[in-house]
C-alpha cells in the first residue's frame, strides 16, 4: 500500500509495462522518442501556468473574458494552447453568487492544455464520489467555505467536453498587470476546490 | 455502463486529503505508461473512448484494487490484444524474458 492509500504498484506491473513496450517498439508501432518528447510536453509545457495565464488576461481585459466565457475554447486558442484535451473548453465563472468546481466522475477527464495532468486527488475515489452529491463538504476538506446563499454548481467532464473555473479575482489587486496576477491563479482555484488568495 | 467506474455518489471512500499531496508519478513505470498511451493514441492504435471503454471493463474488484495507471495500462493491454497488435503467447514471453534478465539468470 502507498502512501496515498492506493494499493502501490510491484514489480510485477512495471514489468508488464517495459513487456508492452519492447513489443510495440519491435513492431514498429512507437517510436521511444516520441514517448520521450510526450512526457516532456506533458511533464514541463502543459501545466496551470498556461491556465493562470488565461485567467489573468480575463481579469484584466472585459472583451477578453465576455469571449472566453462565450466560446472558451476559441479564446484559449487564441493564447495558442489549443493542445491535446482542450478541443472543446467550456469556462465558468465564479462570482460571489455562483461558485463552479469541476468533477469527472468516470475518470479523470481535464482540461490538460490549459491545466496539465490532473492531480492525484483529482482522480481519486473520495474526490469522484462525493463532488457532485456533496460539494460543499468537499469545498470545506479543501478549507474553502462557501456561504448558504452562494450557489453551488458542480460540472461533470467528459472526454469530449472539458470544463475550467475563472477564479473571482481578488480583493487587494487593483494595481497588478495581468503578469503579475497569473503569479496568483493556482491549479486548484482552476478546479474551483479553492479560492485566489490575494498577495501577501 | 453501471460500472464501477460511475463513481458519482457513491459513499465510503474517505477523505480527499488523503491523496491531496501524492505526487503525479508514484514510480518510472507510471510515467512510461503516460507517454506510451498518449503515443498509440497519438498515432491512432486507439481512440481516447476505446481506450476508455476498456478501462470501464476491467472487473470490478480489480479496478479498486489497482492504481490509476494500472488503469490505464489494463486498459491497453486489452485493446492491444483484442486488436491484434500481440498475442497473449508474445506477451507472456516477453515477460518470461524480462523476469529472467531482471533476476539475473542465464535466458
Amino acid at each position: 500500500m502507498s502512501s496515498d492509500g492506493i494499493p502501490g504498484p510491484d514489480s510485477e506491473v512495471a514489468l508488464r509495462v517495459k513487456a508492452m513496450e519492447s513489443l510495440l517498439l519491435e513492431k514498429g508501432l512507437v517510436e521511444s522518442s516520441a514517448i520521450d518528447a510526450l512526457i516532456d510536453m506533458f511533464e514541463n509545457r502543459l501545466g496551470p501556468w498556461n491556465g493562470a495565464q488565461v485567467v489573468a488576461r480575463a481579469w484584466t481585459d472585459p472583451e477578453y473574458k465576455a469571449w472566453l466565457l462565450q466560446d472558451g475554447t476559441g479564446a484559449i486558442a487564441d493564447m495558442g494552447f489549443d493542445a491535446v484535451q482542450g478541443e472543446d473548453m467550456v469556462v465558468v465563472e465564479n462570482t460571489p453568487q455562483v461558485h463552479n468546481i469541476v468533477v469527472c466522475t468516470l475518470c479523470s477527464c481535464f482540461p490538460w492544455a490549459t491545466l496539465g495532468l490532473p492531480p492525484v486527488w483529482y482522480k481519486s475515489a473520495p474526490f469522484r464520489s462525493r463532488a457532485a452529491s456533496d460539494p460543499r463538504g468537499v469545498l470545506a476538506e479543501f478549507g474553502t467555505e462557501i456561504g448558504a446563499d452562494t450557489e453551488v454548481r458542480v460540472w461533470d467532464s467528459n472526454a469530449e467536453l472539458r470544463y475550467m473555473v475563472l477564479p473571482e479575482r481578488p480583493t487587494g489587486t487593483d494595481g497588478l498587470d495581468a503578469e503579475a496576477l497569473a503569479k496568483l491563479v493556482t491549479r486548484d482555484s482552476m478546479i474551483g476546490v479553492t479560492k485566489v488568495a490575494p498577495p501577501d | 455502463m453501471n460500472g464501477i467506474h460511475d463513481m458519482g455518489g457513491m459513499h465510503g471512500f474517505g477523505t480527499i486529503m488523503e491523496t491531496v499531496d501524492a505526487p503525479q508519478f508514484h514510480e518510472e513505470w507510471e510515467r512510461r505508461t503516460m507517454g506510451l498511451v498518449n503515443a498509440m493514441m497519438a498515432g491512432f492504435q486507439f481512440s481516447v473512448d476505446e481506450f476508455r471503454y476498456a478501462i470501464e471493463r476491467m472487473a470490478p474488484a480489480h479496478y479498486l484494487g489497482s492504481s490509476y495507471y494500472e488503469h490505464w495500462l489494463e486498459g491497453t493491454m486489452t485493446l492491444l490484444l483484442e486488436k491484434g497488435v500481440f498475442s497473449q503467447a508474445e506477451l507472456d514471453a516477453r515477460l518470461a524474458d524480462l523476469s529472467t534478465e531482471q533476476n539475473g539468470e542465464p535466458a
